[in-house]
């Protein structure tokens, strides 16, 4: 039980895919406007995560080596497809806030970068874990970055204003703003982690 | 299908939603490979070769495949496998013709696959120039003007970042931000310049 344990939580400190592995970044930047938009894109990134690493691990002994990667991403594509499909009927304002960006967690390094460096060649259990894990310290990352923004880019966190009188600093919701959170948050993380070592 | 179109085309994919500084795709390869310009230059060659292409035969893949037989649901299944598919064959044709053009840009063609621009770009052209499952006159001509012109914003701010990294060097930056953290500060304030393009009118 406790393998299981370190297999979850090595995802959201130790190899965090966002501050750590430094993946999928493009999702992590354009959605973090909000608080809201953070948690849907985490939700849906965990589910594809957790389902195809699943299913390729299943089927690790079935898939050849040579054409691994077009199978990964046709498995990894119709978990996309049905997280696609399901956001579209169920939470149709979140589709169009996510935009683009849902049909292109086909390509998010994080997805493909677990198939290909863990699921391959773990079982299926550890592969649930792993994605689990990952899928959550992606998630919890999101919420930080886009914490940040929405707090100090609005004024406001999920949609509620915290302080009258406060005076937001709108660049942090515009794009630039993202990418100096994520420029400011990776230099912070690297002080802690030289100052551990 | 008229010139202002164009013209709106090339200015907001080039500079008011520059693929990278305001769309945020293809991130992944600009931070890493943007450390000389010799390199940023060839993946940016390799990427808007890659967008062109896949700008055509996913329209026709949509047009001609997904929409008469009412599957356009599996776009992003298709789309993906087509352009990774794609990408192989370049590389394969390449490394036959002319060695040194594979080995000027041949380790960049692998990672084209998993970049979102390209991948964007499509499903981009298929949100902005279909309505209602149908084409809209000059789509065609509208996707692959709008995939050369990714492609240039690509490699616009591929190289102006190039260039300020190799300048930074020879600074002497803090320990923490050194690489991947300052790349990302700089990439911030040459957002913001791009910013000023929000203004134009026609």
């Amino acid at each position: 039980m406790k393998k299981f344990l370190n297999e979850f939580l090595k995802g959201i400190i130790k190899e965090n895919p966002t501050f750590v592995l430094v993946l999928g970044l493009c999702p992590t930047l354009a959605v973090s406007v909000s608080v809201i938009n953070g948690i849907g894109m985490g939700i849906a990134a965990t589910f594809v995560l957790l389902g195809s690493n699943i299913i390729i691990s299943l089927m690790r002994n079935i898939i050849p080596a040579r054409i691994r990667i077009p199978c990964f991403i046709v498995v990894i594509a119709t978990f996309v497809t049905i997280t696609e499909l399901v956001m579209k009927a169920y939470s149709p304002a979140l589709n169009r806030a996510l935009g683009i960006y849902v049909p292109l967690i086909v390509v998010n390094c994080i997805v493909l970068g677990r198939a290909e460096a863990y699921a391959q060649k773990a079982r299926v259990i550890n592969s649930l874990f792993d994605g689990l894990g990952m899928g959550v310290g992606f998630t919890l990352a999101l919420i930080l970055i886009s914490g940040i923004r929405e707090f100090l880019g609005a004024g406001k966190i999920l949609g509620y204003t915290l302080f009258k009188g406060f005076e937001p600093a709108f660049v942090l919701g515009m794009p630039s703003g993202a990418l100096l959170v994520i420029g400011l948050l990776l230099g912070f993380f690297n002080i802690l982690k030289n100052r551990r070592t | 299908m008229n010139t202002a179109q164009f013209l709106t085309i090339f200015i907001s994919a080039v500079f008011l939603y520059n693929v990278i500084l305001s769309r945020f795709l293809g991130l992944c390869s600009f931070v890493a490979i943007s450390r000389e310009t010799k390199p940023a230059m060839a993946m940016s060659l390799a990427v808007m070769f890659v967008t062109i292409m896949s700008s055509i035969i996913t329209w026709f893949i949509y047009r001609f495949l997904l929409i008469p037989f009412e599957l356009t649901y599996l776009r992003t299944i298709s789309f993906i496998l087509v352009i990774a598919t794609f990408v192989q064959f370049v590389e394969m044709v390449i490394r036959k013709i002319s060695p040194p053009l594979y080995r000027f840009f041949g380790i960049y063609l692998p990672l084209i696959t998993v970049n979102c621009a390209v991948l964007g770009v499509a499903v981009l052209n298929i949100d902005m120039f279909f309505t209602n499952s149908k084409a809209i006159p000059g789509s065609f001509y509208y996707s692959v003007f709008q995939g050369i012109c990714v492609g240039l914003g690509y490699a616009l701010a591929m190289l102006l970042m190039s260039g300020i990294r190799e300048r930074l060097d020879l600074c002497d930056v803090p320990k923490a931000v050194k690489d991947f953290p300052l790349a990302f500060i700089i990439a911030s304030v040459m957002s913001l310049s791009f910013l000023g393009f929000n203004g134009f009118r026609f």
